[in-house]
């Protein structure tokens, strides 16, 4: 191997690709741009819709009821929805989202409850419709308040204290460090997005450096140079590694950056939903996403190299990895899933592996047996592509194919 | 100089099975001399060239260019040889100048032989004022003066044109026509393959006509004329192809 010659092929193909928009697109500017737009953008539109939708008095219309003037009463003073008068066509206004629920009140509700019976109150209201949502929970806590000064009334006709319904109290307390909370909620997706974010970085200088340069006929220019295949195959494979390399550092970072910020303006909380979720990674755990990333975007590069080297045109290369996308795409996938944790036979299968393992890392959980067998199962298994690649370049079959 | 000895190629295709694209060809070319491989399409010229080139490996046979075999040597051979064809593109996103200094450094020149050789070159071809230009932005004729100059970047001994006026200009053809007289002039040993006879007639030294992968004659124009009792190289060829192209219809 000629170091020399490796390095001009580097330099050259560097040159190129700093001078192609295509693969800056997906190399730079997605995985830079990813991780704010779907974390900081959409939780933020998210939080001010959701916002809205809660401050909102939701309108409400009460169907019935007018032989229980208390409890009307107690609807129409509560400061939490505003009453209409009610109409026939109730159900058209909640689809048409004029209002936002309506509550029907059975004849001799009041008297029924005098009597001690338990009469039912129905709620109409419209699911999946965020502001109906509301609307209803609004609804019915203005009916639960009504309902709670009916107990209280009945305990102190019978001059029983309010305790008789709470005889003890039950406290909830965590003690799981911020970190693995939150690991535990976006752990496998960092995972997930980082390995696909360096399948796609490597992928067009990948397509370019093979498929395209046979497309534009410089392949048997550089051919006919005394550079050796294997030399000319490293030199184009280091910068398509590189490529997978910079979109893996950008994401990460970006990764990094947009939790900071999400865990800093209290965005998001947590599954109890009573305080903010923490965000912040840590440069431990960044730095560990990024590391378990190497090998991965080192076998990345190297298969996609190796099928993009097959194909004759840009296109056709394109149409051969797509698929691909979907196999890295379903073992990521498949480690976000509740229950998947690594086991010694997960830990041998490449993408799931490292997929796991970061989400192991972001909670704070460093398994080293698990980590060195991914790491080098995964090296093996870029080390097998990457002679493939070198293979792939020795065959006129593939160079010439026509 | 070049000599092939028993040079063959079989390609295998699963529709076609096994195609034997050249078949024992076996000629000699000297320094300072031109040799025109005139033959059809299909003929075998590319295939031929490619495996001097070192692009391709033969399936038998082999050659010595400038004393290294190409079979045992490829890589050597490569430091001797200069090829330009149609199918030899340039990087659209490199300079021309780039072009020709990523050439010079994959054959290992050192930067002051690599910037002193790139100058003269540049000078020479007068392609000065586009040296900064982008490939992607030049005429053909500017293409074509870069190819050049990237073949010629490391002083080759061997220059091997495959069609290289094909599908260009009357003005660009003659740009190299003219270079590879140069190349002569030089002293260097050229081969060329081509199916237009004007060119031949204007350049070669020796000609080797070739059909269905086999070299059917050779020698120099007026060795031809005298053997085939004819004046016009066209009528030379079709008499020499003729029996081949029968026996295949």
């Amino acid at each position: 191997m000629n170091l020399h010659a490796i390095g001009v092929v580097y330099r050259k193909e560097l040159t190129e690709w700093l001078r192609d928009r295509r693969t800056l697109i997906s190399t730079v500017l997605v995985p830079l741009l990813a991780f704010p737009i779907l974390m900081v953008g959409i939780t933020a539109l998210a939080t001010v819709m959701i916002g809205n939708a809660e401050k909102e008095v939701p309108q409400i219309m009460i169907l019935g009821g007018e032989d229980s003037p208390q409890l009307l009463d107690g609807l129409k003073k509560s400061d939490q929805i505003k009453v209409v008068p009610s109409a026939d066509n109730w159900k058209d206004q909640i689809s048409n989202k004029e209002i936002r629920a309506a509550v029907q009140i059975p004849n001799g509700f009041q008297a029924a409850l005098a009597n001690g019976q338990a009469p039912a109150i129905d709620i109409y209201y419209y699911e999946g419709e965020l502001k109906s949502s509301f609307g209803r929970d609004h609804l019915k806590k203005a009916i639960e308040d009504y309902r709670d000064g009916v107990v209280k009334n009945r305990l102190a006709a019978k001059d029983l204290p309010a305790s008789v319904l709470t005889p003890f109290e039950i406290k909830q307390e965590n003690v799981a460090p911020p970190e693995k909370v939150s690991g535990a909620g976006i752990g496998g997706f960092i995972g997930y997005a980082v390995i696909l974010l360096c399948l796609t970085g490597a992928m067009y200088p990948a397509i370019d450096l093979t498929a395209g340069e046979k497309e534009r006929g410089t392949i048997e220019t550089v051919l006919s140079s005394p550079i050796s295949r294997l030399d000319l195959v490293v030199g184009k494979f280091l910068l398509v590694f590189s490529a997978s390399l910079v979109s893996a550092i950008l994401s990460v970072t970006s990764m990094g950056t947009s939790f900071a910020i999400l865990g800093h303006t209290h965005l998001l909380m947590n599954s109890s939903g009573n305080q903010p979720l923490n965000l912040n990674l840590g440069l431990v755990s960044v730095v560990a996403v990024f590391f378990m990333a190497l090998p991965l975007a080192f076998l990345f590069s190297a298969v996609l190299m190796t099928i993009a080297s097959f194909a004759k045109t840009y296109k056709e290369a394109q149409s051969y990895l797509t698929p691909l996308t979907f196999l890295v795409v379903i073992p990521a996938v498949a480690s976000i899933m509740p229950g998947v944790e690594l086991t010694p036979k997960l830990a041998l299968i490449p993408v799931l592996n490292t997929s796991l393992v970061c989400k192991e890392i972001i909670t704070g959980t460093y398994h080293w047996g698990s980590i060195l067998m991914i790491f080098l199962s995964t090296c093996i298994y870029a080390a097998g592509a990457l002679f493939l690649a070198v293979k792939m370049f020795q065959r006129e079959d593939v160079l010439f194919r026509s | 100089m070049i000599e092939t000895r028993g040079l063959t190629k079989v390609f295998h295709d699963k529709k076609r099975g096994q195609i034997r694209a050249v078949e024992n060809v076996s000629f000699a070319c000297k320094a300072g001399q031109i040799y025109g491989l005139l033959g059809a399409n299909g003929a075998g010229k590319t295939t031929t060239l490619r495996m001097l080139a070192t692009i391709l490996e033969p399936t038998d046979g082999t050659a010595l260019i400038c004393g290294h075999d190409i079979v045992e040597k490829p890589e050597e051979v490569r430091k001797n040889v200069g090829f330009l064809s149609t199918a030899t593109a340039l990087y659209p996103r490199l300079t021309s100048q780039e072009m020709v200094e990523y050439f010079g450094r994959l054959n290992g020149l050192d930067e002051a032989t690599l910037q002193k050789r790139r100058d003269e070159i540049f000078l020479r071809l007068d392609m000065n004022s586009f040296r900064d230009r982008r490939c992607d932005k030049l005429s053909t004729g500017m293409k074509q003066k870069t190819s050049i100059a990237r073949t010629l970047i490391h002083d080759p001994q061997v220059m091997i044109f495959d069609e290289p006026t094909l599908g260009l200009d009357i003005m660009t053809a003659r740009t190299i026509i003219d270079f590879i007289r140069e190349c002569r002039q030089r002293g260097k040993t050229v081969i060329f393959s081509t199916h237009v006879m004007s060119e031949v007639e204007k350049l070669c030294d020796v000609v080797g006509i070739i059909q269905s992968g086999k070299l059917l004659a050779e020698g120099s124009l007026a060795e031809l004329r005298d053997r085939y009792h004819q004046h016009d190289l066209e009528e030379i060829f079709v008499e020499v192809v003729s029996p081949y192209q029968t026996t295949e219809a």
